[in-house]
């Protein structure tokens, strides 16, 4: 049998998961009180996943870096979670958010797995109502909705700009009902360095008590890897600082395949970079582009003006803009996907018309949506002849509603008044798309392993599409990995507890220590982020928003060097039995740098362009991305052979039964 | 800009601690608190010495992690942020700047300024949820329809970070501006009145028994909230208790 097995279940698409639930082994609650599941990670994927496993009677333990579960990166998702709940009667179905998923994940996710999550969509929209996450309501007392993009339908619930916050707590709030009963022991504040595995079976972790510095070894019958994405490759993301590979990187260097490393979703709507010593990027969310609209000036003359202050982008008439979404794309407009959207900012500002001193920023501009809805607003109310400056007013008051906490962000940032004048934004690394590859059942290629929300590959291809991260996240929790493990650890009632003493335990803890060993050691000369920041460069332009041959090649090289010079120079202060946040960044950015190479590899192997990949050397005649579905309609899933930069290729062929392979079109 | 930093330095947990005097020459108004910390570290680092430890992760206002108490207040001077949103334009040249821990009986430190407040989880744990299983078999979300009103009150309370600045304000160390959001998100949506009594009967109980202070009404952790948490959770809440007290008598 193939390692590479998707266990796709057998029968029509719409029946796969039901038909699988129906078949697959259950344990009984008596026998689940004998087991013991390790979740790495609290954010919505392991949040829930540890919620809803300790639900079912599970011993759960979890853990997370930050000091609770409330602080996970999951924390910062602003714009909303899609559903397919069709309450706008707007001809959404769970066949159009799959549809729309499969397309804007440019065919290069598995249609099993991305028709299921569409089906179990409804269901958490339910359940985060029932623990209490406050959505957004209409005056009839319903829940709203709106618009992301890639899509023509409304199904996008939220709860202002905080939707992650929301769902979050609502996770969280699950997960302290079952800590206050004892099913979940809550490790806060630990990091996991490493994976155990007894006869072929993830059995257990190391990980590091990042208060007193102690490591711990601590076993179970299944382990679930729910660390989030790896984004902070880059340096500079919008990703939270303490966002890192390790987790998923080790399980990889321990046997399980990483897929697909090279996609990644470039934001096109972020706050530029200001200067060298920005330690992150801040995201704009997508949801402005409901009301946003996007553009540069049409002449040079008028880009020189701005950038030398004599002109303000107010003053620039509407004829000589150039909203340059609308032109390219007049069905979809500002509501492209994110890939789209981000290459056509890159194109405008390589082609000079960038809009701040660096020449990498574009303009989303609220003003036609303020006067807008300032106009309806005083339809409301009867205010027929209300002048100018009232409409503007009730307009912004408008907006305030709706994104108040996004502007208020954006102005205590850069500084400038985005009700008066136009938010300046530009493209930035935000999600990964690729990750742990995973089967149906969400298991790695490590038996009783599994992997869950960003961390793992498996549903949005080459591209994602707005709000669909949190809810890929909840589905692999709440509704797929507690039916999914079961199946596995129907046959583990009977083991009993895996002992910690076990040789395995002992010679994979000895492993980390040594590693960390050797950085408290080395006495070098130069910092962590060092390193991380000449890391995050080379990613960034040859490895970014287009790739070439030989800037993939150049990468690879310059990537490998500096791996060197970071274990002959790097500088981490302080002991090991202790809270020592430089030994926690350099572990870290170990597994970066050696990521970072498969990335380029990946992206270099793969010569055609999708998605968030995009290859210069394939691309139409007006500079749209190029598929080769002939070539290239696989998830590209590499082994670890023993030393980075070393995997092996392996395949899992993409078959197209329920939709068909186009060309993808916003036009 | 130049500036002169006194930050305070301790070990560890029982560590006695002390303010360190630190320069910075080029600070750049753009920076953030926290990008002008990791100058500080850098050059601490290129000097062979251990770097400032303080919590942080999403820099966005968000996570609620980062707490530092600047200038005497927590989050600094600026309203409505938290230390990461802070910016050096709130400052001058020439300043010196006071940087230390959030200080209270319930946030034992850590190391440097970084606390443990672990109590806030424990007070969740006891009550800060709806009993529902995540079965999938709730009813439609629509079924009960929320009054925008009391969704949107339900919201603003919901959006505590957690992250203790109102404790750290307040000179009891009282936690109830925190408590009180939590029990008010609940105590206005249909889904968690069910358990409302109960809910702040094991919330305030926990609270009590953290160390946390008592509420006289002083207001300093309103003012000092980042996420601009209002008092009236507050009230809200002691009618909630009284409720619950009265009738579990
Ligand atoms: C600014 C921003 C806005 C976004 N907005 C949206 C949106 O509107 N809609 C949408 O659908 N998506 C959005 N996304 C994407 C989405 O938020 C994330 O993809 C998603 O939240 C990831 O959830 P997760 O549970 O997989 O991981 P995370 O939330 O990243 O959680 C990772 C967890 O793993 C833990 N962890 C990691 N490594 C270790 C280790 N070694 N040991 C122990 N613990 C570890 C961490 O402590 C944390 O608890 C946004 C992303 C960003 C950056
Ligand atoms: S109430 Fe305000 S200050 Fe207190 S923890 Fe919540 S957000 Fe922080
Ligand atoms: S670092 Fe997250 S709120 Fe400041």
């Amino acid at each position: 049998m193939s390692v590479l097995d998707s266990k796709i279940p057998e029968g029509p698409i719409a029946q796969k998961w039901t038909n699988h639930k129906n078949k697959i082994n259950v344990v009984n609650p008596a026998n689940k009180r004998l087991i013991d599941v390790i979740v790495v990670g609290t954010g919505l994927a392991g949040g829930s996943a540890a919620a809803s496993l300790a639900e079912l009677g599970y011993n759960v333990k979890a853990l997370c870096f930050q000091d609770s579960p409330r602080r996970a990166h999951s924390i910062a998702a602003q714009g909303g979670i899609n559903a397919a709940k069709n309450y706008q009667n707007d001809g959404d179905s769970t066949y159009r958010l799959f549809y729309d998923t499969v397309k804007g994940g440019d065919y290069r996710a598995r249609e099993a797995n991305v028709y299921r999550l569409a089906e179990v969509s409804a269901n958490i929209i339910d359940q985060c109502v029932a623990q209490g996450v406050p959505f957004a309501r209409d005056y009839g007392g319903l829940l709203d909705n709106r618009s992301f993009g890639g899509v023509l339908v409304s199904r996008t619930f939220y709860a202002k700009g905080q939707t992650g916050q929301q769902l979050l707590l609502g996770a969280y709030s699950a997960m302290n009902r079952q800590i206050g009963k004892g099913k979940i022991q809550m490790l806060n504040r630990h990091e996991m360095l490493d994976l155990v595995i007894v006869d072929g079976k993830a059995r257990g972790i190391i990980a590091r008590n990042l208060v007193t510095g102690e490591l711990e070894r601590h076993s179970a019958h299944a382990v679930v890897i729910a660390s989030g994405g790896y984004g902070n490759v880059f340096f500079l993301s919008t990703n939270a600082m303490g966002s890192n590979v390790t987790a998923a990187w080790r399980i990889h260097r321990r046997g399980a395949y990483f897929a697909n490393p090279c996609y990644t979703q470039i934001h096109p709507t972020c706050i530029p970079r200001s200067g060298d010593y920005q330690s992150k990027l801040t995201l704009m969310s997508e949801s402005l582009r409901n009301d946003g609209r996007i553009w540069v000036p049409k002449k040079m003359e008028d880009v020189e003006a701005i950038r030398n202050k004599t002109k303000k982008p107010v003053d620039i008439p509407e004829e000589d803009r150039d909203y340059y979404l609308e032109r390219r794309y007049p069905s979809f407009g500002n509501l492209v996907p994110r890939d789209v959207a981000s290459r056509a900012a890159k194109e405008r500002c390589d082609a000079g018309f960038g809009v701040n001193e660096t020449g990498e920023a574009v303009y989303l501009d609220f003003s036609s949506a303020i006067m807008r809805y300032g106009h309806e607003k005083a339809n409301i109310l009867g205010e027929h002849d209300a002048s100018i400056e009232r409409v503007r007013a009730l307009g912004e008051a408008v907006i305030e509603a709706k994104y108040g906490n996004l502007f208020q962000m954006y102005e205590k940032i850069t500084d400038d008044n985005p009700y008066k004048t136009p938010m300046k934004i530009y493209p930035a690394v935000h999600y990964t798309m690729g990750g742990i590859w995973v089967d149906y059942n969400l298991m790695t290629t490590i038996e009783g392993c599994y992997a869950a929300g960003e961390a793992n590959f498996s549903d949005h291809g080459a591209n994602r599409l707005g709000a669909s991260a949190l809810m890929q996240g909840l589905a692999d929790g709440y509704f797929v990995l507690p039916y999914t493990i079961g199946d596995y650890l129907a046959h583990d009632i009977r083991t009993g507890k895996i002992s910690t003493d076990l040789p395995e335990f002992e010679a994979a803890e000895k492993e980390v220590r040594d590693r960390l060993e050797h950085f408290l050691n080395n006495k070098g000369t130069k910092s962590v982020d060092h390193f991380h920041k000449r890391l995050g460069k080379v990613m960034w332009d040859k490895v970014g928003m287009a790739r070439n041959e030989q800037g993939l090649k150049e990468a690879i090289e310059e990537i490998r060097q500096i791996r060197e010079e970071f274990y002959k120079d790097v500088f981490v202060p302080g002991t090991m039995n202790e809270f020592n946040p430089e030994l926690e960044k350099a572990t870290r950015v170990e597994d970066f740098l050696e990521l970072g190479e498969l990335f380029a590899i990946d992206a270099l192997h793969r010569t055609e362009s999708c998605g968030g990949h995009f290859r210069e050397e394939s691309q139409t005649e007006d500079g749209e991305a190029l598929r080769d579905d002939k070539h290239f309609a696989y998830v590209a899933a590499w082994k670890w052979t023993g030393e980075p930069g070393k995997q092996e290729l392996h395949k899992e062929e993409l078959t197209f039964n329920d939709i068909e392979l186009k060309q993808r079109s916003y036009k | 800009m130049k500036l002169t930093l006194k930050v305070w330095r301790q070990k560890s947990a029982n560590d006695k601690g002390r303010l360190e005097t630190y320069q910075l020459d080029n600070v750049s108004e753009h920076m953030s608190f926290l990008e002008m910390m990791d100058v500080l570290n850098e050059q601490l680092i290129s000097e062979g010495q251990e770097p400032v430890a303080f919590d942080h992760d999403c820099r966005e206002g968000i996570c609620g992690m980062c707490s530092m108490h600047i200038n005497g207040e927590p989050h600094g001077p600026d309203r409505g942020v938290t230390t990461c949103q802070l910016h050096m334009r709130k400052f001058k040249d020439g300043d010196t700047i006071y940087v230390e821990p959030f200080r209270a009986k319930g946030f034992p430190i850590i190391k440097d300024l970084v606390v443990d407040r672990s109590a806030f989880d424990r007070i969740q744990h006891a009550g800060g949820f709806v009993s529902v299983n995540t079965s999938g078999n709730t009813q439609d979300a629509n079924a009960i329809p929320i009054p925008k009103d009391d969704a949107d009150k339900a919201f603003d309370a919901a959006t505590c970070i957690g992250c203790g600045a109102c404790v750290a304000a307040c000179k009891n160390a009282s936690a109830m501006l925190f408590v009180s959001a939590k029990v008010s998100q609940f105590a206005l949506l249909p889904q968690g009145k069910v358990e409302a009594k109960q809910r702040v009967l094991n919330m305030v109980e926990q609270m009590d028994k953290e160390g946390f202070g008592n509420c006289t009404n002083t207001g300093a952790c309103e003012v000092e909230c980042p996420k601009g948490i209002s008092l009236e959770n507050i009230a809200r809440m002691n009618r909630e208790f009284l409720k619950a007290a009265c009738s579990a008598e």
